[in-house]
């Protein structure tokens, strides 16, 4: 199913301006990811797609030929997963998953041979008759991504899926919520704040700021290109270079730098793993701080130039 | 002093009052109810007279009738004021909560104001409409005072209910009075057990409303008093007494082996 938004945008009673009209279009099958530091609007967009928000008057969502604007939630048909997964507490796993397709008045043998289908996929079966209370942090991640796509949803929305784990479980859970996701081979958008999650799961990111999609592309894209101070800060964390520009050159305190293409700015942002240290640079800087981090070193270096 | 002596030394105000207060006012009671000349066959006594029994019956049906209205009305009054803002909520909250600061014969006195003889409703269809004295006067006083208790205890479930649940049931297909069904009612399955046990056990042991209301109809806490002052039956009284409160105490042991927590007894 393809999404489709227009003008979408939302003011709360209060005045504040969570969401600034918006345009975003995901494909069939695609995965894309909503990243952006926290009160940057990402899950107030979540909300609006599954219906669970109401947006201005003005706004459009389109699912496939679907005008879905008006429709309350409960016909939207879009599956989610809750930051908290929202499990019912009173139901066995096989009752979480399987609420869905008894709401949807499935008959019982329908019912029960989808719930062992989508057991298997999430690896779930041995816990399929224990309660809630009895599952792990993971364990209940997976229901709530089982239950959420039981139903056959046209869309699957993820809100903030990992953050309730600890940091050594969100890598494995990470990886393996990317495998998954692209084995339902469904349309599907997830709400993080963190760009490894991102990169790691989504096909395409779209980095929000301010109530707004401040670039939206694929995981390569946004490294290399970004296209503000925003994006290259928050995707995979640039250095920033404050200094003065003639055109062709930067000009730093330790020395000059020369800029790829001409610009006007002063503000240049580089990836480390773009700096190379050699003696006969056109930079120097004074060493601060080495840091090991296993694959390599992290130095630190402040750009002036005292020694020469 | 070692630490077993300590704790022991702390439990010792418990333990007198659980002498004082409980078990000696409660043996005597129980002695006093085998004092008369029929001696224990006086509690066969009180299955055998259709006075006493159908006292007891009728008593348990209105405090039950009481229970189960006070939770119907509070839960959806309580479950809107927890989940709407509105100019004079404050108010509307401080108004239903009232009946709390009424002893029991004023409140008994309002249902006289309402449905007696020169009350409201009889002043506006004269000669008609007399219901104080009856069994709904006594119904409608009970659920006056159990109201504020219910409410009060549904708002603070409420409040605590976790919306995403609602919100994960909605994005599953369910319709607003599915989600009351088998999300919010489970939710607040708990309190509501509690509260409704409370209101029961308060409605089994009024006193001053029915002293004001019932003129025409009996309830045990009624007999017990005319038993006691007026026939100076101290045996019977006693009885009845116990017979009460093994009642009283059974039901509320269904309700707490029904919902699994703590169930507080009330009374009043």
């Amino acid at each position: 199913m393809t999404l489709r938004l227009t003008n979408t945008s939302k003011t709360f009673p209060d005045g504040t301006k969570a969401l600034l009209p918006t345009e975003l279009t995901v494909k069939t099958g695609e995965i894309v990811s909503l990243l952006g530091p926290s009160g940057c609007g990402k899950t107030t967009l979540l909300r609006i797609i599954a219906g669970l928000e109401t947006s201005n008057a003005g706004s459009e969502i389109w699912f496939d030929d679907d005008n879905v604007t008006t429709l309350p939630v409960e016909r939207r048909k879009v599956g989610m997963v809750f930051q908290s997964y929202a499990l019912f507490p009173n139901m066995s796993v096989r009752a979480n998953i399987g609420y869905g397709l008894k709401i949807q008045k499935l008959s019982k043998l329908e019912i029960d041979s989808r719930i062992t289908e989508v057991l298997e996929m999430c690896q779930l079966q041995d816990f399929s008759a224990r309660a809630v209370s009895q599952l792990s942090g993971g364990q209940r991640q997976r229901v709530a991504l089982a239950r959420a796509i039981a139903p056959r949803p046209r869309l699957l929305l993820l809100d903030e899926p990992l953050s309730a784990l600890d940091a050594a479980m969100r890598k494995d859970l990470r990886d393996e919520l990317a495998v998954l996701l692209r084995e339902f081979e469904i349309t599907a958008i997830f709400v993080t704040h963190d760009q490894n999650e991102a990169m790691a799961i989504a096909d395409r990111v779209a980095v929000m700021s301010d109530g707004h999609i401040v670039q939206i592309g694929t995981p390569e894209e946004l490294y290399r290109n970004p296209n503000s101070a925003f994006v290259a800060g928050f995707v995979g964390n640039a250095m920033h270079l404050d200094g003065k520009s003639t055109g062709n050159e930067l000009i730093l305190e330790g020395g000059s730098l020369k800029l790829p293409s001409k610009g006007a700015g002063h503000n240049v942002y580089v990836r480390a793993e773009d700096v190379h240290i050699d003696d006969n640079g056109s930079l120097c800087g004074q060493v601060e701080t080495i840091t090991f981090l296993g694959t390599h070193y992290r130095v630190g270096s402040r750009v002036s130039c005292p020694i020469c | 002093m070692t630490n077993r002596s300590f704790v022991l030394l702390c439990l010792t105000p418990l333990l007198i009052f659980s002498i004082v207060f409980l078990a000696l006012p409660l043996m005597r009671l129980f002695l006093a109810s085998g004092e008369s000349e029929i001696g224990w066959s006086i509690y066969l006594e009180i299955l055998r007279k259709p006075r006493y029994l159908n006292t007891l019956v009728l008593t348990v049906l209105v405090s039950l009738a009481t229970t189960f209205a006070a939770l119907a009305v509070s839960t959806i009054a309580g479950m809107f004021l927890s989940r709407n803002q509105f100019k004079g909520r404050g108010i509307l909250l401080s108004i239903m909560t009232l009946p709390l600061a009424f002893p029991g014969v004023v409140i008994g006195f309002l249902i006289i104001l309402l449905g007696g003889r020169q009350g409201l409703i009889n002043q506006i269809t004269p000669g008609h409409v007399v219901f104080a004295y009856s069994v709904i006067g006594l119904f409608l006083g009970y659920l006056y005072f159990s109201i504020p208790r219910v409410l009060l205890t549904v708002m603070a479930a409420a409040e605590k209910l976790d919306t995403s649940l609602e919100e994960a049931a909605r994005t599953m297909g369910a319709s607003p009075f599915r989600v009351v069904v088998d999300v919010i009612l489970p939710g607040l399955m708990p309190s509501l057990i509690a509260a409704g046990a409370i209101a029961f056990a308060t409605a089994m042991g009024a006193f001053g409303t029915a002293f004001t209301l019932a003129t025409n109809i009996d309830v045990i806490p009624m007999v017990i008093y005319t038993e006691f002052t007026l026939s100076a039956n101290i045996a019977m009284a006693a009885a009845l007494s116990i017979v009460l409160g093994i009642v009283t105490w059974a039901l509320l042991l269904i309700a707490r082996s029904l919902s699994g927590t703590t169930v507080a007894v009330g009374g009043g």
